[in-house]
């Protein structure tokens, strides 16, 4: 596990230096519910080199998913709406950008894949045809033409038999298969940029490696900008090149991913690390053999967030300027930012 | 496949036969037959001549028998005579089907024609003006008694066109005869594509929730292409179940509409031959309808399976 | 005539009632699930008709054809029988507001009373199906074996006929009367409301507090009238108010085709067919009112089934 974080920081992109392909700016998405307004989404800003690995982590609920959703255009509405903010794909704001044109860019320069392969086909379609009709609308490709190309995708992401699979239905396919055709789909066009949105919670434990695996291989090799969307930081550490953190709807911290596994800023980061033993063990935060860390208390409902800094009412350190106003985003170390009132002091005391 | 299809087979030949004893036993029970009918009318009752008609008739066998014969004649292809009208029963019958089936072919388009779009479209604006308002014309159809529907047609074509669009026998072509049929059609339609708009909403908005729709939408599909090929496709199976049981009870509705507007089809006859106690009558139609069910439970059955790659009738 | 607007509010209440009866307060967990502040009756009236204002309409609208029924005598002074040659045919006026027959006799009152004999019909074949078509279903889902599967074949054979077509043969069998009338159309009810009652007993069979009472050595029928019966009626509820509007447009159909309620009881389905074809031209009055009637009172048992039906029973809304 340490040597392949230690690859990654070796290989690693300078987000800064490399032109970014997706940048979003002050993005807000609220819900407008009877109890009130939820914010989703609430002020996310970052940008995304071409090729670029970047994850997005958070517990459930943080307004991840409803961040790719937004970029995506397709928050639920109503009760959602994208308040605020700006999504760039290449320089082109796509809030701006008219249904049809928007429609032009979904599957064919950012494309999706959902957490639940089984319930995100199609059931009455079949997977070739599926996979055919991102081709078709983005390609001009003639149905023959795009059935062929699907039974080549689905070569891509290995698996067996393409030709017999593409005429067979999702419920003829395992799992595992199933988020493979999923990531054939998503891949058909060649997008810039991919949002895969946990896709691996819902497969075996076995299954999912193979399938982070194989979608490494696949942007590696079409250079596609990936946003992993994820609980689970152990998937972060062997996939991603830089981490956001999210909490409340709100981003907590970002950082290379080896500076944040090793130098956790934010006090919640650091709860989710010492939540995983062997990543505790090696950022230092707990002993290898002891009790797991659990943060405590629980999610905050988004409606009603506190006035402070949102992980104030779990958060140890928190004094009565956390609990009044929310904290400042300032970068504390070149490609490390952190919003937290308290950030410089446990910056010192891990180096003291 | 083939054992399904046997045991299906054998399923629907088992419930028209236990149709046709309940029917059977139905036109029985009642006080009075035929005879007493034909006596009743002349004021006096000859014992002698009422013996004499029954026998002819076959009314004075054992039930039983009576049973027998008719379902024994069925299978030779003898649907016995009209009590009325004392020729064969199939005489009788056959040449009112056509006006039937058309009429019923009709309302069955018009049901689908103006069902299915009207539903997707109050599924998509849900909660909308077009929602609201389709859902009161939905509810109002559905109170709507179809015989008086029918007599409201015919008020309005004669005060506002001073003609009754009553069914001739001769129609001029094929144009003034389905323009004839169109109205009640309509008419009975209108109840039928009531209840389909209804279902395909719900159905519709069930689907419409489904994280399919949003890999759709994620792919780049425009909303015409989601609701119609993606939504469409999965929300039918209800939707089919419904015209499936709307298309085998059309004969009910059709009793109704053929009598307000005096059209010579089977289900006015059914009508008259109930009155008549014309049991030969009564019961090939009321089998007949039934048969008409099962086939069509089991067309439905196999559409399933056309529409829903999940289904499969192996065992 | 019409009751004031305000009126609708106190009923709903009333309406209330009945589902009430279920044990552990399921009604009230539905409330309370559907967002409804149940610490009083009143707030629950206040919420219901909120929530639903359509079918506080519809109870309104029921409300006042059972009110129209009950005190018929008091609304109108005319008798509905009494004929009159000497009006006969007469066009709406004050006298007879909604004009006269061919037989002078008073549309209004006959309208009136027409609502006594299809209520009648509707509550009284709709009580008939409910009760046989309860114990139908669940001696067959709480039996099961031989019995379970005749029940079956039996209830396939019912549903192999057209609602009217069976009521039509029913009627024609039993002979005109109003007692026969209600019978014909509470038969074709059995076969939907034992399944229903005989898919939800299969699956309360299961139940753990059914096999806490029978491990308590509560016998079988105890079982099934105490614990099994109770937990069915909501969707029992559902299926009735629905199958109401379903009764009172059966028995029109058969009056009007003549196989329904004789003489002397004035049925709104009778009215039109006296009144058909020939009369459009020359009497509309004579068929517009009493289709209006039936339209009115059907309208208003679907716009309440409706409302009971999201109420009681959110699943029916989307299964087929």
């Amino acid at each position: 596990m340490d040597s392949a974080i230690q690859d990654k920081a070796a290989g690693g992109t300078q987000p800064a230096a490399a032109k970014a392909v997706l940048e979003v700016e002050g993005l807000k998405t609220y819900f407008f519910v009877r109890q009130g307004v939820v914010k989703a989404v609430d002020d996310i800003s970052f940008s995304l080199a071409a090729g670029e690995k970047l994850a997005i982590v958070g517990e459930s609920g943080c307004g991840k998913s409803m961040t790719a959703l937004s970029i995506l255009r397709l928050v639920p509405d109503p009760p959602g709406r994208i308040v605020a903010g700006s999504v760039r794909l290449d320089g082109r704001d796509l809030l701006t950008l008219s249904d049809a044109d928007m429609r032009r860019i979904r599957g064919n320069q950012i494309s999706m894949i959902f957490q639940e392969p089984m319930t995100s086909l199609n059931p009455v379609w079949s997977i070739g045809n599926q996979i055919s009709e991102a081709l078709m609308l983005h390609q001009n490709l003639s149905r023959q033409d795009a059935f062929d190309k699907s039974v080549e995708m689905l070569k891509l992401v290995k698996i067996p038999e393409p030709a017999r699979r593409a005429r067979e239905y999702p419920h003829q396919l395992s799992g595992g298969m199933r988020q493979r055709a999923m990531t054939a789909m998503a891949l058909a066009c060649n997008p810039h940029v991919l949002l895969a949105d946990e896709p691996t919670t819902a497969l075996d434990v076995t299954i999912q490696a193979q399938i982070l695996d194989l979608i490494l291989e696949l942007q590696e090799r079409l250079g596609t900008a990936v946003v992993l969307i994820t609980h689970d930081l152990g998937v972060v550490a062997e996939t991603a090149q830089r981490v956001i953190v999210m909490y409340g709807g709100k981003k907590v911290e970002e950082a290379p991913v080896v500076e944040l596994f090793e130098a956790p800023l934010h006090p919640y980061t650091q709860g989710l690390l010492a939540a995983v033993p062997h990543l505790a063990a090696m950022s230092g935060l707990a002993p290898a053999q002891s009790r797991l860390k659990e943060i405590p208390g629980i999610v905050p409902a988004l409606v009603n967030l506190p006035k402070g800094c949102t992980f104030a009412p779990r958060c140890p350190f928190a004094s009565d300027v956390c609990r009044n106003e929310f904290p400042p985003y300032e970068t504390k170390q070149p490609g490390h930012s952190v919003a937290c009132w308290h950030a410089d002091a446990l910056l010192g005391g891990r180096h003291a | 496949m083939g054992a399904y299809l046997v045991r299906r087979t054998v399923l629907l030949f088992v419930t028209v036969l236990g149709v046709s004893i309940i029917i059977f036993s139905l036109m029985r029970i009642v006080p009075g037959n035929v005879a007493d009918i034909l006596f009743e009318s002349s004021g006096y009752i000859d014992q002698e001549q009422k013996a004499k008609i029954e026998a002819e008739l076959g009314l004075d066998k054992p039930l039983v028998q009576q049973y027998t014969g008719w379902i024994g004649g069925l299978l030779k292809g003898d649907f016995g005579f009209s009590y009325m009208s004392e020729r064969p029963a199939i005489s009788e019958i056959v040449p009112r089907m056509p006006v039937t089936f058309k009429l019923g072919a009709l309302t069955l388009f018009f049901t689908i024609v103006f069902g299915i779009p009207l539903g997707v479209w109050s599924a998509v604006r849900q909660n909308g003006i077009v929602d609201n308002t389709l859902r009161m014309i939905t509810l109002s159809a559905l109170s709507l008694p179809s015989f008086w529907c029918g007599l409201l047609v015919l008020m309005f074509a004669v005060h506002v066109f001073g003609v009754i669009p009553i069914y001739s026998n001769e129609p001029r072509g094929i144009w003034h005869e389905l323009a004839l049929l169109s109205i009640p059609a309509f008419v009975v339609g209108f109840r039928s594509s009531a209840l389909i708009v209804r279902l395909t909403r719900s159905s519709m908005l069930e689907v419409l929730r489904q994280d399919y729709i949003r890999t759709a939408r994620a792919k780049g599909a425009s909303e015409q292409t989601i609701h119609y090929h993606h939504a469409l496709k999965n929300a039918v199976l209800p939707i089919i179940t419904l015209l499936g049981i709307e298309a085998s009870h059309l004969l009910g509705g059709l009793v109704v509409i053929e009598t307000v507007f005096n059209i010579p089809g089977l289900g006015r006859y059914l009508v008259e031959a109930i009155r008549w106690r014309d049991y030969p009558i009564v019961q090939n139609l009321v089998l007949f309808s039934a048969f008409a069910v099962v086939i069509t439970n089991f067309i439905v059955d196999m559409l399933y399976a056309v529409f829903d790659p999940r289904i499969k009738y192996s065992e | 005539m019409s009751p004031p607007p305000s009126d609708s509010t106190p009923h709903i209440s009333n309406g209330s009632d009945a589902p009430d009866t279920s044990p552990a307060g399921s009604f009230e967990a539905e409330l309370a699930k559907a967002g409804a502040n149940v610490r009083s009756r009143r707030g629950m009236a206040v919420f219901l008709a909120r929530r639903y204002p359509l079918g506080g309409v519809g109870l309104a609208i029921v409300l006042l054809f059972i009110f129209v029924a009950v005190f018929a005598p008091y609304i109108t002074s005319h008798d509905p029988l009494s004929t009159n040659p000497a009006i006969s045919l007469g066009a709406p006026s004050a006298a007879s507001p909604m004009g006269t027959d061919f037989m002078g006799r008073d549309l209004f009152s006959r309208v009136v009373y027409g609502a006594r004999t299809s209520l009648a019909v509707a509550f009284g074949a709709t009580l008939l199906g409910v009760l046989f078509g309860v114990l139908i279903g669940l001696a067959s889902g709480y039996l099961g074996g031989w019995v379970d599967l005749t029940t079956q074949r039996f209830i396939d054979m019912l549903q192999a006929l057209p609602t009217l077509i069976l009521a039509m043969a029913m009627a024609a069998a039993l002979g005109p009367s109003l007692v026969n009338t209600i019978i014909a159309i509470a038969i074709p009810k059995l076969p939907s409301i034992a399944r229903v009652i005989r898919a939800n007993t299969l699956s309360l069979r299961e139940m753990p507090f059914v096999e806490a009472a029978r491990a308590m050595g509560m016998s079988e029928m105890r079982i099934a009238l105490r614990h099994i019966l109770p937990n069915t009626l909501a969707p029992l509820i559902v299926l009735a108010t629905a199958g109401l509007g379903t009764a009172i447009l059966v028995e029109a159909s058969l009056s009007f085709l003549g196989l329904g309620v004789p003489e002397p009881h004035p049925s709104w389905g009778r009215m039109l067919s006296e009144s058909a074809a020939e009369y459009v031209r020359t009497a509309p009055w004579l068929v517009i009112f009493p289709g209006l009637a039936i339209t009115l009172a059907v309208f208003g048992t679907n716009l309440l089934g409706d409302a009971l039906r999201d109420l009681l029973d959110p699943r029916q809304r989307t299964s087929n």
